[in-house]
């Protein structure tokens, strides 16, 4: 901009509002603003007048009533009598398993696929392009009912597994695939299991402090400490030990089948297993493409320095290029994550009984109160998205680029 | 800005609402169509045809309000509708009328702010079991995965006899019945509960019907009929008084064969009036007085359109059994028509 004098002094004219670009934007920002307000009172209003002429209001009281139906998959104690409250803390925790699982597995799909699209073998950048292309390029509707689909029409049936002669048999007699879920043994806690438990949590913490020491020993002497067979010993060994100590007070319990279905165990039903599969294989494949665009952002003078200072390529993949490449990684995984959450919501579909399921499914249902439950349902999904963004932030911030 | 997406969610529920309340008898006559929700398909009760026709028992329901109210049978707009998105649909004006096999209770002719205007079949929640599971009974379901429509009354139902009876079992929620048919035959379920009805249809579209049996338990009182919006009751009298006419047709004798002999010449001051040769009745509901013989003409009473679509002769293959007129020892029972 040129100026060709001085700027009027204090003399304000209510016509500088439009045409001053010192004012304008700031009117055009009290317009919006008063639009949008306009726009909220008068739409929140026409739902309240509808809702008075309609004869009904905004009651959370539903919540405190008994619920009524039944769920299949509950991580806390719940039976028809527990309150529409409990279903809806029953929806929220499955919602968040099945997140948390399929933001894990999806990581590893990726995070291979990403690395394997760049390797060098042609079949395997070709096969690995291949499952990103085909698996992004298809809804993840589809992909859950596909999966669930397969998963009911192809495995046995439990009563497969009856009979002398039975058509299927369980795995090891303890692991048992069926078209339901799977079955596998679980653990049965005796007196004293809490010790070994305690055991292996120290162990846990303890093999973390090794790696520590190894690091900073390495860094201060340059001595370089085995690293893995001490991890695996100090894992495992004190628990082994505390375990036998204890007279085994850990014992497992195999399913077997009673009646209509397997019984004991652990039960993986298979709306979660579709669900969980679906979920990470879809967006397993878009988080490939971060990693893969992630890793090529690196430019290719770090490595080849890397390498010219003898490093060998699996070092200098680990210690140069991926902790530059994390940074334009884990901002868009960040977005992957939030999306795995969000796509839970599907869960209904295969029966899974989610959060969308529970509250906005069946309860909204049985109740009627579908303001009411869709207001809490996006309430939970906003926390929850804020609260991963929140973390993962965290994360980012400590990967990125410090600057100083 | 997170706040907008909430406001935009109420903003729909808000501006769908203010469509209700209005005199939907005008609506109706001014758009020339009626909106009926109905299910997404199911044999007999309303299913599209080859045609792409719908056609069945509460189909036919609609077509006689239609023809009562807009003198067309065809007039008929059908909005497939879920268990769950039914009465979000009637309650926000989408449909004028709900015709869907859904059971009359107390919460939602009160709570939920609708009017059953009736009952068109009298149901019970039935359990269907593959034969070469070997149970006879419902109560030998211990431990059973059921497969259970979501959003309904029979998955309250199932879990206050399991409960009553002190067995467990394990719920497969499906969304639609085409999804529980396919989980049922996959084996992913042992049984499928819903009406007995329902479930006779179902069966009924099954590639081997016999190997499949219906248990002997029925397991609650389900009537089914069609529904309105609480509080216009002149739609509701409208809707009331043409599932009535159907009835009372039937046991007055009047089928959509004899029907215009029987307008011309009738002693029955009862047949004439309805038929409205005699009196005014049309006039008392807002219609002309030959409304309830268009309502009869369109698919005939309610005899022939149970016959038609679900009766004995059909692959449903229903029984009239408490859908009898009361004079047959039914539950059938039309106030009088004067």
């Amino acid at each position: 901009m040129t100026t060709f004098s001085d700027p009027p002094k204090a003399s304000f004219r209510p016509s500088m509002l439009l045409s001053d670009t010192r004012y304008r934007s700031i009117t055009f920002q009290v317009i919006a603003l008063a639009l949008l307000v306009t726009a909220i009172w008068y739409l929140g209003s026409n739902l309240a007048a509808n809702l008075r002429a309609a004869g009904l209001n905004i009651s959370f009281q539903f919540l405190g009533n008994p619920a009524g139906y039944d769920i299949n998959q509950t991580l806390i104690p719940y039976t028809s009598q527990s309150s529409n409250l409990q279903a809806a803390w029953v929806g929220i925790i499955n919602t968040l398993l099945v997140s948390f699982l399929a933001c894990v597995t999806a990581t590893i799909f990726g995070v291979i696929a990403g690395v394997l699209r760049l390797s060098n073998n042609w079949l395997v950048r070709k096969l690995m392009a291949g499952y990103v292309e085909i698996f992004r390029n298809i809804p993840v509707l589809i992909w859950i009912l596909i999966i669930y689909t397969i998963m009911t029409a192809a495995m046995p049936a439990p009563s497969a597994f009856r009979g002398d002669d039975p058509a299927s048999t369980m795995m090891l007699g303890s692991f048992a695939f069926t078209n339901r879920g799977v079955y596998i043994p679980g653990p049965v806690w005796g007196p004293g299991s809490m010790i070994v438990m305690a055991t292996f949590v120290a162990s846990v913490i303890g093999v973390f402090a090794y790696r520590r020491y190894a690091t900073k020993l390495l860094y201060d002497t340059g001595r370089l400490l085995p690293m893995l067979w001490p991890s695996v010993a100090i894992l495992l060994l004190p628990t082994i030990i505390m375990f036998f100590i204890m007279g085994m007070p850990i014992g497992l319990d195999y399913p077997a089948l009673k009646g209509f279905n397997f019984r004991g165990g652990i039960q993986i039903g298979a709306p979660l297993i579709a669900l969980w599969f679906a979920l990470s294989i879809y967006t397993g494949a878009f988080i490939a493409e971060n990693v893969r665009a992630g890793i090529q952002a690196v430019s290719r003078g770090q490595s080849e320095a890397a390498a010219a200072l003898g490093l060998r390529p699996g070092r200098v993949m680990n210690l140069v290029v991926l902790p530059q490449a994390l940074r334009v990684i884990i901002p868009p995984l960040i977005s992957n994550y939030l999306n795995i959450t969000k796509n839970s919501s599907l869960a209904i579909l295969v029966g899974y009984a989610d959060i969308t399921a529970t509250l906005g499914g069946i309860t909204l249902n049985q109740t009627g109160r579908a303001i009411e439950c869709v207001v809490l349902l996006m309430l939970f999904y906003l926390v929850i998205s804020l609260g991963i963004s929140m973390v993962m932030n965290v994360y980012n911030n400590a990967t990125k680029l410090k600057e100083r | 800005m997170k706040k907008t997406v909430i406001f935009g969610a109420l903003t729909v529920a808000g501006l769908a609402a203010g469509a209700a309340g209005a005199a939907t008898l005008d609506d109706v006559k001014a758009r020339g169509k009626l909106n009926c929700g109905v299910t997404t398909g199911l044999a007999g009760f309303a299913a599209p045809n080859a045609n792409g026709e719908w056609e069945g028992f509460d189909v036919a329901v609609c077509r006689a309000v239609a023809a009562a109210v807009l003198g067309d049978k065809n007039a008929v707009e059908f909005v497939p509708t879920t268990g769950k998105t039914r009465f979000t649909a009637l309650a926000s004006g989408e449909i004028d009328f709900l015709a869907r096999n859904t059971t009359w209770t107390f919460s939602r002719d009160t709570d939920l702010k609708f009017d059953f205007i009736g009952v068109n079949y009298y149901d019970g929640q039935g359990f269907m079991v593959p034969k070469a599971l070997g149970v006879s009974s419902a109560k030998d379901l211990d431990g059973a995965t059921v497969c259970i429509q979501t959003g309904t009354t029979t998955e309250l139902n199932l879990a206050d006899f399991f409960r009553k009876n002190n067995i467990s079992y394990e719920p497969v929620p499906v969304e639609t019945n085409a999804e529980g048919q396919q989980q049922y035959l996959a084996g992913a379920c042992d049984t499928y509960t819903t009406d007995a009805s329902g479930l006779a249809a179902t069966r009924a579209t099954f590639e081997t019907p016999g190997d499949h049996v219906l248990l002997p338990e029925i397991i609650s009182k389900e009537p089914l009929g069609p529904l309105v919006r609480h509080g216009d009751n002149e739609w509701g009298d409208i809707t009331r008084w043409v599932l009535n006419a159907l009835i009372a047709a039937e046991e007055l004798g009047i089928t959509s064969a004899n029907i215009e002999e029987m307008t011309g010449n009738t002693n029955n001051p009862e047949i004439a009036r309805l038929l409205g040769t005699e009196g005014t009745l049309g006039e008392m509901i807002g219609l002309d007085n030959e409304w309830a013989k268009r309502a009869i003409m369109a698919e005939g009473n309610y005899g022939e359109i149970f016959a038609k679509n679900i009766g004995e002769e059909t692959p449903i293959g229903l029984a009239r059994g408490l859908n009898a007129q009361w004079t047959d020892g039914g539950l059938l029972y039309a106030p009088p028509v004067r």
